[in-house]
């Protein structure tokens, strides 16, 4: 199958040439028509006949090339910010009508952090132009980032049928005999009768792999190469295991513990903080392992400092269905009632409660963009769901048996497994799909499964071994070498690790939206200003305070006024503290203010008041 | 059917040699890089607190001298070397880079009030208590000759500054009057006077050359075209200003240090009110000094520590001190905008970095570009209460820090009892006044 692969590099090349091409002649054909001109039309094109030979050239020059040219400005001795803003009226090299290659709609908008602000409630000019310049450096930096998607140096995998074939009939046999040998090896099944049913997971740049047996069984596996790094029997019951931040880690919940082993299957620690484990999740960029217990249990345990962040009981009874939302490291576990709940650590309720089906869930995953999440329930439907808006379910499918396991790959394929049938659904989030993209059956019943990171490779785990099927078009083509790197080298992963560790991010932020730290703080600075000096001039009640005369001396010691402004001023803190919690910002009003001081204060005492009826003692308590 | 599946040739990704550098393909799409907001965050609170751990200012200590450093002089034309005069008379020679003095000779009897460098840097003034000018050669006398002025000049009237002009000849002096010199005459050319007893600071625009402006001990600030018209304008303050310093990037602009604790910025086509009024030391401040780039200036007082300010910002950037500075007489900013010099009674001169973080010596491109993301980042979560708090957190002395929270209390007392007399008033009797326009009297013309 080299052939077809190297049909598709030259056509791919070809196109390549033709856009180059094609961009070529566009920019090309204003100078032609100029020149026809020039020759023929000399009446229709005026511009063209005004100009020189000279220039001619230099706009040609111009088109093929965009020349850049920096003029020095004169010296004027202003301020710095003055001279940005005058470099920003200058207009910057690329705000000007650019001759480059228009980048396209799509391309931008997947770099796109959002439509850009305006400047309208903006009052000077000196903040709109500043806004101005700013906001065309992002712009800026986002074309300069489309823009190099030309150096991608892969495409993604692709498997398309002939007029009168489906692709879901293609087996993996099939599909591995008709691509190339290295890709052909990828597709593999170990038999691993003895341990009974396993699990598996991948690591984070989808070079590594571990597999955990019931009866024991650990084993991690360089699976590209096929090199065995360690193989262990723990001789106790094995529920979960799961790669830590590097591949020298991994942590295996047992049938009392959880215990992290080295990659020589050294036991590194055994964590009794975390008894009867069923499911582990490992959040990357918060160093944090989070687990579920049989009893209950949340608990997010930071591993690069070996602490206990939360741990709390949901409530929930057993939890043998979690997965996370790797968008905003929020914990989504699945329930018998029907129901998905997710947590932080930060809150001892779940952040949000979704009823998803009428039965109890099988199974529940989310995608790699926090876009989508897909649950399936026992009375075999799957739901597909926008987990950003936590709304109602987008797809519903009805399928033809219990969906036991899910997985979403990279570029949004859905993995479903049911029994010991594996099937690729694709683009069923936005649109219904009505067949599956490919199919695979097994000849035991599936442990779990994952995709495989940066790969066109499903692992599924099953009760007698582990299978590693090829899905063509499921990975991501093109990692970034410094996220993820399935090529790394030791002292690179060693550099990896302390940067990463260096910007390991607080498990305090865990929330649904991550992006609330770029946001503006709503309450402007002249509202706090206003609380302060509101807070500032309120007097606090008097107090009529007579200590207690315990040693029968006179009333007028030093230690009884002591005493006396000891309990003022205690009187005084408390007050300002409970202003601030009602809040300030709440009493802005000034009736509110005014009513606020009558209250606290003492009634004014009028000499005629004597004369007033007295008030009953109900209205006064 | 048609199949394509992702295979990496390895030799695409992995270096030739252990020689070369190791390939770092990248990819810019956002789906790959979750959290993107907070791992920023984090790293500039990372950055933020590398620059609180890094920041170190002090570079060294030049002692030599036997009575209190009185005065500082700045080479225009060369780095390394410094001037400072001391209250017995005493003028001596820096290396800077060396931390050595290489010269030193008594120049007056009394003080030395003044020093100025002449704008080719050969030849610097000096004046002192001795009612004399005198000229001195920058470069190291020849074997044999002996330490003497170039020239002496002999004024009728005390003298206490100094300054000369930027591109002629010519240089200024004050004392009971303002008198404008011209170095080939042994009488001055010109002298001012506006009705008061003493001047004590006199300084030439280093751009619109022909301004003086001079701070006089009736608490005023005088300007002085030295062409013809003579005195021009005249601003009144609530207390006495100690020194004054023109901004070497906008020829309007000056800064003066006053008695009242705070430093006013001036324009002076405006002088009803300053530009800014910069508040942070708790005592006296006796001097300041602009930095080459007209953004910030330094400024040393009576409460023994040395402050820097940014242009047009009311609080001070960084605050300087150690156990042993005592009142601080005179402070410089170096030509090349890195380091700050301060004299100080207890005889020293003190070198300190401009930028207290800032890493002395050749950056590498990796370095330099690492610097920028970071000031970067801390510029963009400048805001955040955890960034700012860090960035803000400086340690003082007890005597500055017990000196701050009673000016808090003597302040926040002002303005309640302000508030209560405004609310127990006749309505529009008591004016809001700005904090600007309460410490200037009046501007005269």
């Amino acid at each position: 199958m080299s052939e077809t692969k190297f049909q598709t590099h030259t056509k791919l090349q070809m196109t390549r040439y033709f856009l180059n091409q094609d961009c070529r002649e566009n920019k090309k054909k204003p100078q032609d028509n100029c020149n026809e001109s020039a020759s023929k039309k000399l009446e229709t094109h005026k511009r063209s006949k005004k100009k020189p030979s000279i220039k001619k050239s230099q706009s040609e020059l111009e088109a093929l090339v965009t020349v850049v040219k920096y003029k020095r400005k004169p010296w004027r001795g202003r301020n710095h910010e003055d001279d940005r803003l005058a470099a920003a009226k200058v207009q910057p090299p690329w705000t000007r009508k650019s001759k480059r290659v228009p980048v396209q709609d799509e391309k931008l908008a997947r770099h796109s952090r959002g439509e850009g602000l305006s400047g309208d409630g903006i009052k000077t000019k000196f903040y709109q132009k500043k806004l101005k310049k700013h906001e065309a450096d992002i712009q800026f930096s986002i074309e300069q980032a489309a823009r190099a998607e030309l150096l991608l140096p892969e495409e993604s995998g692709f498997l398309v049928a002939d007029e009168d074939e489906l692709t879901t009939q293609f087996s993996q046999q099939q599909i591995a005999s008709s691509v190339d040998i290295a890709s052909a090896t990828k597709h593999f099944d170990l038999h691993l009768a003895e341990f009974g049913p396993y699990r598996m997971n991948y690591s984070r740049n989808g070079r590594f792999l571990l597999i955990g047996g019931r009866r024991g069984h650990v084993a991690a596996i360089d699976w590209v190469t096929k090199r065995l790094l360690c193989e262990v029997n723990v001789m106790e019951a094995v529920y979960d295991v799961q790669w830590l931040h590097v591949e020298t880690m991994f942590a295996v919940a047992q049938k009392q513990w959880l215990y992290i082993y080295d990659n020589q299957g050294i036991e590194l620690h055994c964590i009794k903080r975390l008894s009867k484990v069923l499911r582990m999740e490992f959040l990357p960029y918060h160093f944090l392992l989070a687990t579920a217990s049989e009893e209950g249990f949340l608990s997010w345990l930071d591993i690069s400092i070996g602490q206990m962040v939360s741990q709390f009981n949901t409530r929930m009874g057993r939890l043998n269905l979690m997965t996370h939302n790797p968008y905003n490291a929020v914990v989504c576990l699945g329930h018998s009632k029907g129901i998905v709940t997710m947590w932080s650590p930060n809150v001892k309720e779940p952040l949000s409660k979704m009823l998803c089906h009428q039965h109890p869930l099988q199974s529940l995953t989310v995608d790699s963009q926090g876009r989508y999440m897909a649950t399936a329930a026992v009375d075999r439907t799957l739901k597909v769901w926008d987990v950003r808006k936590l709304e109602g379910p987008l797809q519903q499918y009805k399928l033809h048996a219990v969906a036991s396991n899910l997985a979403f790959s990279q570029r949004g394929l859905l993995a479903v497994g049911m029994g010991n049938v594996v099937e690729v659904y694709r683009d069923c989030c936005q649109k219904s799909a009505d067949r599956p993209y490919l199919r695979h059956r097994l000849f035991k019943r599936i442990g779990n499964m994952e995709y495989c990171p940066y790969e066109d490779v499903l692992g599924v785990a099953t009760d007698n071994g582990f299978t590693s099927l090829i899905i063509p078009g499921s990975g991501e083509p093109n990692f970034d070498a410094l996220e993820c790197n399935p090529f790394q080298s030791k002292s690179q992963r060693r550099e990896a690790e302390v940067k990463s560790l260096l910007e390991k991010i607080q498990p305090e932020f865990i929330t649904l939206d991550p992006t609330v730290i770029t946001d503006v703080h709503i309450p402007t600075l002249k509202d706090k200003v206003e609380a302060k000096k509101k807070l500032l001039f309120l007097k606090p009640p008097k107090i009529d305070f007579q200590p207690r005369n315990k040693s029968g001396k006179k009333k007028g010691t030093v230690k009884v006024a002591q005493t006396k402004r000891i309990v003022r001023e205690g009187q005084r803190r408390e007050f300002v503290k409970t202003l601030k919690e009602t809040g300030i910002d709440k009493i802005s009003s000034s009736q509110e203010v005014e009513s606020c001081i009558a209250s606290v204060k003492h009634k004014t005492f009028n000499a005629l008041d004597r004369f007033k009826p007295k008030e009953k003692k109900q209205e006064k308590g | 059917m048609k199949v394509k599946v992702l295979s990496r040739n390895p030799d695409y990704y992995l270096r030739e040699t252990k020689r070369d550098i190791h390939k770092v393909p990248r990819n810019y799409d956002p789906s790959l890089h979750p959290f993107e907001g907070l791992r920023e965050y984090t790293r500039a609170l990372n950055a933020v607190k590398l620059e609180r751990v890094f920041a170190k200012p002090f570079v060294g200590n030049l002692d030599g001298h036997q009575d209190g450093v009185s005065c500082l002089g700045k080479n225009p034309q060369h780095l390394s070397l410094l001037v400072s005069g001391s209250y017995d008379g005493e003028v001596r020679l820096w290396d800077l880079p060396q931390q050595k003095c290489v010269r030193n000779f008594r120049a007056h009897d009394g003080y030395v009030r003044g020093i100025t460098f002449l704008p080719d840097g050969q030849q610097f003034v000096t004046v002192g208590d001795d009612k004399t000018i005198k000229i001195w050669k920058t470069d190291l006398p020849d074997w044999g000759e002996e330490e003497e002025p170039t020239n002496t000049y002999i004024s009728k009237s005390v003298i206490v500054g100094v300054s000369h002009h930027q591109k002629e000849p010519m240089f200024a002096t004050c004392g009971e009057v303002c008198q404008v010199w011209e170095e080939d005459r042994n009488e001055p050319i010109r002298t001012f006077q506006w009705g008061v007893d003493s001047l004590h600071d006199v300084s030439f625009n280093p751009i619109e050359t022909h301004l003086l402006a001079t701070c006089a001990s009736d608490r005023s600030i005088i300007l002085y075209d030295t062409r013809d018209t003579g005195p021009v304008r005249k601003v009144i303050m609530r207390l006495r200003c100690n020194r004054l310093c023109w901004n070497p990037m906008e020829a309007f602009i000056f800064t003066c240090a006053n008695e009242d604790y705070n430093l006013y910025t001036f324009d002076t086509r405006k002088l009803k009110q300053p530009l800014k009024v910069h508040m942070d030391h708790v005592s006296a401040v006796t001097t300041v000094d602009y930095s080459p780039t007209g953004q910030e200036f330094v400024s040393g007082g009576y409460d023994k520590s040395v402050r820097i300010f940014e242009h047009g910002k009311n609080h001070s950037r960084d605050v300087y001190h150690t156990k042993r500075m005592q009142r601080l007489t005179c402070v410089l900013w170096s030509m090349d905008d890195k380091y700050i010099l301060c004299g100080s009674d207890e005889m020293n001169i003190r070198m300190w970095k401009a930028r207290s973080a800032e890493k002395l010596g050749v950056l590498r491109p990796r370095e330099r570009s690492a610097l920028n993301y970071s000031e970067a980042l801390k510029e963009k979560f400048v805001s955040h209460p955890q960034i700012r708090r860090i960035a803000r957190h400086r340690q003082i002395p007890k005597h500055i820090y017990h000196a701050q929270k009673e000016l808090r209390t003597i302040k926040l007392k002002q303005k309640r009892k302000e508030a209560n007399r405004r609310a127990h008033s006749k309505p529009g009797t008591v004016p809001f006044v700005s904090e600007k326009k309460q410490h200037v009297v009046e501007e005269q013309e």
